[in-house]
């Protein structure tokens, strides 16, 4: 069993996400960072998309009453294993008895701690993600607090190689990020004027955002009726909504499923990762791309998982 | 970013949404005969079981088709939604059947805390607040908001009343508000700015069971007067896992 001895900010347990009841207004939920996420259960060998743990702004710190195959990846919170550091972006044994500490964040903002055979918590509406809003999924649907015990879920063969992710494949996360977004659906109802400053401007990530959105500050948008409020429609992870304010809301892994705003445009699924790790004050810049690019920017996306999986099954041998 | 095409003499709109998301819509406005297309056509990819869609999220006058892109492209899908709307039964049929879904609701007291503000609002009584909320099925256009929040229209005009200025932080589960013209009942403990007149014993939402979701996009919702006797009755019914709502079909 693994103890949690200090909760952190905000750490859930959080899958692939809870796909198929969008239509009954239940959110994907699921790992905001999704590349620090995939990569970290690659690093353990977990080849479904078990259950980890995100941490937000500071980490954890946990004990381990038994030997266990962990890695860590995203943001670096300066994880250290019985008061050593360890390096982010690969595996390590942890030995029965150790204690893993996690702190504040100095690069990014939310970190992943995969195990191997995942971390055991029911499924709910086939998921094993957290969504505190509708206090679903995860551990009781809520943050772990301090004493929590968790267990994992499958007993998989004793790993003990660590596995080093390779220097091109580690993000980075500078202070300053571009986001590449695909027009619609509500773009027409968009000022030119407007649509040439969205993609010009530069945009603060607020302290408001969370799980659920981005609050972005920034040069006004406005829509050439000057009203940003439409017949609620549906929306998805990367959304970009303009609210009455002017201001643009990015949707992420905690959304309402409908929204009232019109919809300038959406991230595009690939760069959502990059968002997830962006933090109060980190600037943002929007660039126009074309469907083609979105679609090849997801096969790249989906290349690079493959090529890890790979480069880290050579490795091992 | 649009493409126009003209079925059954409407005008309808694919949208993009994303790379994996494309926006079917009908219409400009909010009726029962516009959502009605939106749900047919909802139904209807859905049972096509097409590779590479995910899952369909109908709204009020248009619908969300949530796509994989390396599996299938926008074009052959729109292709497809293109032939679904060829086949589609004109508005004045609605292929749909209604399923009617009677809600026990124990009105004002500590359940309906705003009734008495409602009744002062719109000149009525607080016995009329009720007589005309509990007079007509509500169509739930949509969900969304939170799991299983149902977006109900047709809230009569004498029933009008602003939204309220401030959101309360808590609502809790099961609450039953009204605000502008639309009427709903809470699922889970969320803010909200409505006026709460009464509450449900009912779980709109329960994710552990078979059927997780009381209602639907498309069904109807019949709010029904209980005592407070008969809300705590149904509650311990519900606790005992004998209670289900009355259900009529159209």
């Amino acid at each position: 069993m693994i103890t949690v001895i200090q909760k952190g900010i905000f750490t859930t347990i959080q899958d692939e996400g809870r796909f198929g009841y969008r239509a009954y207004g239940v959110p994907l939920a699921g790992a905001m960072d999704r590349y620090s996420y995939r990569v970290a259960n690659l690093l353990v060998g977990n080849e479904k998309n078990e259950a980890a743990i995100e941490m937000t702004g500071v980490g954890a710190s946990f004990k381990f009453d038994e030997e266990q195959y962990i890695s860590i990846c995203g943001a670096d919170m300066q994880a250290k294993l019985n008061g050593k550091p360890i390096a982010s972006w690969s595996s390590l044994l942890v030995p029965k008895g150790s204690e893993l500490s996690f702190a504040e964040a100095i690069t990014g903002y939310r970190a992943y701690l995969a195990i191997r055979g995942g971390f055991n918590v029911p499924m709910v509406l086939q998921s094993r993600s957290t969504y505190t809003g509708a206090k679903i999924g995860g551990y009781e649907g809520r943050t772990l607090q301090n004493g929590d015990v968790l267990y994992v879920l499958e007993k998989l063969s004793r790993q003990t190689t660590l596995q080093k992710l390779p220097a091109p494949y580690v993000r980075q996360y500078p202070a300053e990020i571009v986001l590449r977004v695909l027009l619609g659906p509500q773009d027409d109802l968009f000022t030119d004027k407007s649509l040439e400053t969205f993609f010009t401007g530069f945009f603060h990530v607020t302290a408001q955002s969370d799980r659920s959105g981005y609050w972005l500050n920034g040069p006004k948008i406005m829509t050439t009726s000057g009203k940003s409020d439409i017949i609620s429609d549906a929306v998805s992870l990367g959304s970009i909504q303009i609210l009455s304010s002017g201001m643009p809301y990015i949707v992420t892994a905690d959304h309402q499923t409908t929204r009232g705003f019109a919809k300038i445009g959406y991230v595009i699924q690939p760069d959502l990762a990059q968002l997830a790790q962006a933090k109060a004050g980190d600037r943002i810049r929007f660039i126009l791309v074309t469907e083609r690019e979105a679609v090849e920017a997801l096969r790249w996306e989906q290349q690079t998982y493959c090529d890890i999986f790979a480069v880290l099954d050579l490795q091992k041998n | 970013m649009s493409m126009l095409l003209q079925t059954n003499h409407y005008e309808v709109k694919f949208l993009v949404a994303g790379e994996s998301g494309l926006i079917v819509e009908f219409g400009a406005g909010i009726s029962p005969q516009i959502n009605a297309l939106v749900q047919q056509l909802s139904k209807m990819i859905t049972e096509r079981k097409i590779a590479g869609v995910w899952e369909v999220v109908p709204t009020y006058r248009s619908l969300a088709v949530y796509f994989d892109p390396l599996c299938i492209t926008r074009s052959v899908l729109t292709g497809q939604i293109k032939h679904l709307l060829a086949k589609m039964e004109p508005r004045e049929t609605t292929a749909v059947s209604a399923k009617i879904i009677y809600i026990p609701v124990c009105y004002g007291g500590v359940f309906g805390p705003d009734l008495e503000y409602v009744a002062r609002y719109t000149g009525l009584s607080t016995a009329e607040v009720i007589r005309v909320h509990t007079a007509e099925p509500y169509l739930v256009y949509m969900l969304g908001f939170a799991p299983g929040f149902p977006y109900l229209g047709g809230v009569p005009e004498q029933l009008m009343v602003p939204r309220k200025e401030k959101p309360l932080a808590k609502v809790p589960v099961g609450s039953v508000g009204i605000a502008g013209n639309q009427t709903g009942l809470y699922p889970v403990e969320t803010s909200g700015e409505w006026w709460l007149i009464g509450r449900t014993p009912v779980k709109a939402f329960m994710p552990q069971a078979q059927q997780p979701f009381l209602v639907a996009p498309g069904d109807y919702i019949h709010f029904v007067r209980i005592s407070i006797d008969e809300y705590f009755a149904i509650r311990r019914e519900i606790a005992a896992g004998q209670y289900s709502p009355r259900i009529s079909q159209q």
